[in-house]
């Protein structure tokens, strides 16, 4: 992703920066994927079912939206820390922590990204004409055929839009993330933590502007992706 | 193959409450909008639940409130082609066509090659579904309901987004999808010209209830019908067998009641076809008519008389084999002293083919 920046730029880079930025991808990366399926189904749920709960649940999924970052960060803390009530399960279950680890970031940046995944997916569950869902169900497929083969290849577009978006998101993710896991250089130091932490020494306006750069054409780069993927997309499924 | 139905429902202030056999042919429910033929078809497809009621496909029960029986959508095997088509965007014909078949059992069925002969649509495999006009995209969606391997169809107005000639593009196919193929076909239309060319059973819905119901020719030759199809749609056929065509564009029908000219018909000498008779069409005269400019004059009996709640009457007459219906005023009725028993002459002012290829028993 940055073989196309100057070499001005990256080669000027100390191990640290650089770190920040590769931990920023992959922190992205690993929350956009994994709350994919999260974000499909919740989106499903919102916008083709009803049952008990559903504005609780609508309400849950926007609560990081309206929350203070350091909110959300804190209760993240609280929960998925060692000692809260899903962290230390996971953690005596499956080795998985979270609190101070890269792991945590992603997590945060998940969390924080979700309402926006959750709301492009909706929108674009709720532009396919259910019509034609009844029509595939008329024809012998189940609920799950029916989204498998008409729901989900119509609404691709829209998946990708949200998933780009949550991973753009994801990349600029700050409060939450340092409240929850700190700001460790090398393990939790994202590029907007990197940023700040320039920002704070005296003579870092030079460092924090090269990382804010990358952080632009790193969030330029997902955006005309995004365009270019769903346009694409788009126009396979509606067929020339 | 038989489809028994009895449903109610209740939505508002309207109460549906039907009951109906559906035998081996085409039934039309047919009614006017809002009298409830959409309701009744969505239940027996199961993509609404009534409120109470029993439908079950030959013993095979699909919905039933006291045993609290609901058969998924999915599960039915009823191919349901729409108003709207509903083809996939995202799939090509070909795809399209093949949905169904991916969940339909492996066993006997229409094969792939022989629907997409018999619907004229083998030139369009390849495209998408954008790309097709109105009425190939509607013999795509019935090819696709028909490759599902159904043991019903269901067709609610499968014509009424079409123009004319569309129309009579794909008319020419559901009289062989029902002449060729062993499905029973539900048919909800409010077009006569439809009902009277494809049905073998009729069913009348009004207000939500079923008004009359049984075999098609002799729904639409009872007088008591008359209200429920509306006196201007009101009409009943005959049968006449092509005998020759003439040498001035006109085409002699033989009857058996007698000879029919009507406008040139292509079709082969010897050809069995249903013409359809509107009520209000048939004017009545107790003598043979002399000097008139009409040329179909049938002798005939009158069976039935029905007086209206208004000026009008309706006559059922026996013309040789077959039954027709006569709208004429109450006036006439009682001038004429037309009675059952009494003889007259039908003048016939409009004639029009109903049905092609009508097979053996009609």
């Amino acid at each position: 992703m940055l073989d196309g920046l100057p070499d001005g730029l990256t080669g000027a880079l100390s191990p640290d920066e650089w770190r920040a930025v590769t931990l920023s991808l992959k922190v992205s990366f690993w929350a956009t994927v994994l709350s994919l399926p999260f974000g499909i189904a919740v989106a499903y749920l919102l916008a083709r079912r009803e049952f008990w709960g559903k504005q609780a649940l609508n309400g849950l999924v926007h609560l990081p939206l309206i929350l203070p970052p350091v909110v959300t960060g804190y209760l993240l803390l609280l929960t998925f820390g060692r000692k809260g009530m899903i962290g230390g399960f996971l953690e005596q279950s499956f080795g998985l922590v979270f609190a101070f680890r890269w792991t945590g970031a992603a997590l945060a940046a998940a969390v924080m990204a979700f309402p926006l995944m959750v709301r492009a997916i909706r929108l674009a569950i709720e532009a396919v004409d259910p019509k034609l869902e009844q029509a595939a169900s008329t024809l012998g497929a189940s609920r799950a055929w029916v989204f498998a083969t008409v729901t989900l290849p119509l609404i691709l577009p829209g998946v990708i839009a949200g998933a780009i978006l949550a991973f753009a998101k994801a990349m600029g993710e700050f409060g939450a993330t340092i409240t929850f896991v700190s700001n460790i250089p090398g393990q939790t130091q994202t590029l907007p933590s990197a940023i700040y932490s320039f920002l704070q020494v005296p003579g870092g306006d030079a460092k924090a502007m090269q990382l804010v750069l990358i952080a632009i054409a790193i969030a330029l780069t997902a955006l005309f992706l995004s365009e270019w993927v769903g346009r694409t997309v788009a126009r396979r499924i509606a067929g020339s | 193959m038989t489809l028994s139905v009895r449903l109610t429902q209740r939505f508002g202030g309207f109460t549906l409450d039907a009951a109906f056999e559906a035998p081996m042919g085409v039934t039309a429910l047919f009614g006017r909008s809002g009298s409830g033929k959409t309701t009744v078809i969505n239940a027996v497809a199961g993509l609404l639940r009534p409120d109470a009621g029993h439908v079950a496909l030959d013993g095979q029960v699909l919905f039933d409130s006291d045993r609290k029986v609901f058969m998924p959508v999915h599960r039915r095997r009823l191919g349901y082609v729409f108003q709207e088509g509903r083809l996939f965007p995202h799939l090509s014909v070909r795809q399209n066509l093949g949905y169904g078949r991916w969940f339909a059992p492996r066993e006997e069925g229409a094969g792939f090659d022989h629907v997409v002969e018999m619907l004229g649509i083998s030139a369009l495999l390849h495209r998408r579904p954008g790309a097709l006009s109105g009425g190939e995209k509607q013999r795509v969606a019935i090819g696709r309901a028909l490759l599902a391997r159904p043991k019903l169809l269901l067709m609610d107005e499968p014509l009424a987004a079409l123009d004319e000639e569309r129309k009579a593009e794909i008319l020419p196919y559901l009289e062989r999808l029902r002449d060729e193929t062993e499905i029973p076909i539900l048919y909800v239309s409010h077009s006569m010209v439809e009902v009277a060319r494809l049905a073998t059973t009729l069913v009348l819905i009004e207000g939500g209830r079923v008004v009359r119901a049984g075999p098609a020719a002799e729904v639409l030759s009872d007088p008591e019908s008359v209200p429920a199809l509306g006196v201007r749609t009101a009409g009943a056929s005959l049968h006449a067998t092509v005998a020759a065509q003439e040498e001035d564009g006109l085409t002699r029908l033989e009857t058996s009641a007698g000879p029919l000219l009507i406008p040139r018909v292509e079709a082969a000498i010897g050809a069995r076809l249903a013409i359809r008779i509107p009520a209000q069409d048939v004017i009545l005269s107790r003598t043979r008519p002399d000097g008139l400019s009409a040329l179909n004059i049938l002798p005939a009996k009158v069976t039935a008389v029905r007086l209206g709640d208004g000026p009008g009457a309706i006559v059922q007459l026996k013309a040789g084999d077959d039954l027709i219906l006569a709208r004429i005023t109450r006036r006439s009725a009682l001038a004429l002293e037309l009675a059952p028993g009494v003889e007259c002459f039908a003048i016939l002012k409009t004639v029009a083919v109903a049905q092609t290829n009508v097979g053996g028993a009609g």
